[in-house]
């Protein structure tokens, strides 16, 4: 027992520290990988362009047709309606959690907005097929309430614990002096809130805003259930549709291994990865842009 | 700079790991068969009837271990076809093109039949429709029907229910009444039975198929050509949207795989089959 032996120590556990660390890497590539590998049959036997614009996903007609347009269509569309519900209500709860809110009210908002985000996705998939389904049928008039507003609704409510965390980390992370100056040229509470805060803050939102976004196009469980799994190309946010994850999911279990639709259903976990990744450089760019 | 092409190295180096596992010719040592076990795999259908005679067939024979997992009719075939089951569930038969794959591999599928279903078409309780013809029902899933006025109910739209394309269920819906013309894009799929009967329950223009084993309260069952699906009418085979489950073995069963299959013929199993809402064949 020496100094020599403890500086051994600490040296072995910086250098295994390394190896735990690039684990998420690791598993990225091998995600990455497999997606690829496993999807490149599908690509190759229908052709890229056909796979990705082609308007028919019929796996298990004959022939079949492997064209995944409907479901991007549909994966966007419900992404951007769970967007229009989740920002604005994420946002203003994290302006109103990190600026206006008391200490105590803080403490009980944050904690139940925490437990939204806790519960498990199948429970809300049944909560829109029970509860918020039968009420857009009635009060829109539609024919069926499983459709993509639906399914919208469901994911926005699940994307605000992201976007409204985050976006409260990006509020309070503004320094006092701005505050303070702007409080010294006589601006109330909610001019400095709005003129100052939210301007300075603004790449954190966009960020919470883009994990959000990822958050909503990758969830499974939820549009699997809520959506109605039509697929043709929705003409609007009002009739049934699949989007890609559902598809996913829905198939999976049954599609021969081996067989084309099997490395289709991979072909679109990797045209959905890619989707993320992208939406996801796009944030890192704008954070450093916005950060200079 | 060397520190971090170590890190690379090693996430490339582990990934290829992942990849060759991925590519499904790897064999883990504890994928290797042991022999007092008999693996069933296959439609979701064919699932509560297995599962439940391989548990009282397992408390009897303590000494054989019957494994039973789901995964879809196509894939309790390609289990037989491809060694990786001992005996296939599906609920379709088998297709002349798993046939040739099958004869490719030296395989010889044989079928044998455990229990008959039938599908009943199923509207919500608001709706007037008393009987459908086949030839109706398909023009409704096939888009050329779109209103219930159609067929001289109230002037709303039909929402179509249906099971997804790749279950056993909507194959034999396919072949009984699609008859190979396309599924309209704008129909409802769900993913389960259940879920079938749950959404025509909850809306109001809906048709839906369902196994005799979902009907309940809150939905209303159409005869089909005249006749009410039961089990009765499903084994003399008046009724039209009739199916059959079947096992399929590599060759006549033999062993283990033989002595279970007796087991589902027989009484205490044709009992299992009722009970879990199927219809026996006697």
């Amino acid at each position: 027992m020496g100094i020599k032996d403890k500086g051994m120590r600490k040296n072995f556990i910086e250098r295994m520290l390394g190896p735990i660390a690039s684990m998420s890497l690791v598993f990225l590539l091998g995600i990455a990988l497999t997606l690829i590998i496993t999807g490149m049959p599908a690509f190759r036997e229908v052709g890229v362009l056909k796979f990705i614009f082609g308007n028919e996903w019929r796996p298990t007609f004959d022939p079949p047709y492997f064209g995944i347009w409907p479901l991007i269509v549909a994966s966007f569309i419900v992404t951007f309606g769970a967007i229009l519900f989740a920002v604005p209500i994420g946002v203003a709860s994290a302006i109103y959690t990190a600026e206006i809110a008391s200490p105590g009210v803080r403490e009980t908002i944050k904690p139940v907005m925490e437990l939204l985000a806790s519960i498990p996705s199948v429970v809300f998939g049944f909560f829109g097929i029970v509860f918020i389904s039968p009420i857009l049928q009635k009060v829109l008039g539609l024919p069926t309430g499983l459709n993509g507003l639906n399914a919208a609704i469901i994911l926005g409510l699940m994307a605000v614990p992201t976007v409204a965390s985050i976006t409260e980390d990006a509020i309070s992370a503004v320094s006092k002096d701005l505050r303070n100056a702007s409080y010294a040229l006589g601006a109330n509470k909610w001019e400095t809130i709005v003129k100052t805060v939210v301007p300075a803050a603004k790449s954190g939102i966009f960020t919470a805003v883009i994990l959000g976004v990822s958050r909503a196009m990758g969830e499974t469980m939820t549009v699997l259930m809520a959506a109605g799994g039509a697929r043709g190309v929705p003409s609007s946010i009002f009739v049934p549709m699949r989007p890609m994850t559902a598809t996913i999911a829905g198939e999976m279990g049954e599609a021969v291994i081996g067989s084309t639709h099997y490395h289709a259903l991979f072909a679109i976990g990797f045209v959905l990865f890619a989707i993320n990744v992208i939406f996801n450089l796009a944030a890192e760019y704008v954070k450093k842009g916005g950060n200079k | 700079m060397r520190g971090i092409n170590k890190v690379l190295f090693l996430a490339a180096a582990v990934s290829l790991m992942f990849a060759a596992a991925a590519s499904a010719a790897w064999k883990w040592p504890w994928q290797q068969q042991k022999s007092n076990v008999v693996s069933i795999q296959g439609s979701t259908t064919n699932l509560p009837i297995t599962q439940k005679a391989a548990e009282d067939y397992m408390k009897v024979n303590k000494d054989i271990e019957i494994s039973v997992r789901g995964g879809g009719s196509g894939v309790g075939i390609a289990g037989i076809i491809d060694g990786a089951c001992d005996i296939g569930n599906s609920s379709r038969a088998i297709k002349s093109k798993e046939i040739m794959n099958a004869r490719a591999k030296g395989v010889n599928p044989h079928e044998t039949v455990i229990a008959r279903d039938g599908m009943a078409i199923v509207v919500h309780p608001s709706n007037s429709l008393k009987n459908i013809t086949v030839d109706q029902i398909q023009a409704i899933y096939t888009g050329q029907i779109k209103r219930w006025s159609q067929l001289g109910g109230a002037d709303e739209p039909i929402v179509v229910v249906s099971r997804d394309t790749s279950s056993g269920t909507y194959e034999v819906f396919n072949e009984l009444v699609l008859k190979g013309s396309k599924l309209r894009t704008d129909c409802i799929m769900t993913v389960s039975n259940r879920e079938v009967a749950e959404t025509v329950k909850n809306t109001n223009g809906a048709i839906g198929y369902v196994g005799l084993a979902f009907l309940s309260d809150g939905l209303n069952t159409v005869t089909v050509e005249g006749i009410t699906a039961s089990n009765a009418t499903i084994n003399n085979k008046t009724y039209k949207l009739a199916r059959e489950l079947y096992v399929y073995t590599n060759g006549p069963p033999a062993g283990n795989a033989k002595a279970f299959i007796d087991y589902i013929l027989s009484e205490a199993g044709q009992k299992i089959v009722a009970d879990v809402g199927y219809v026996p064949l006697r």
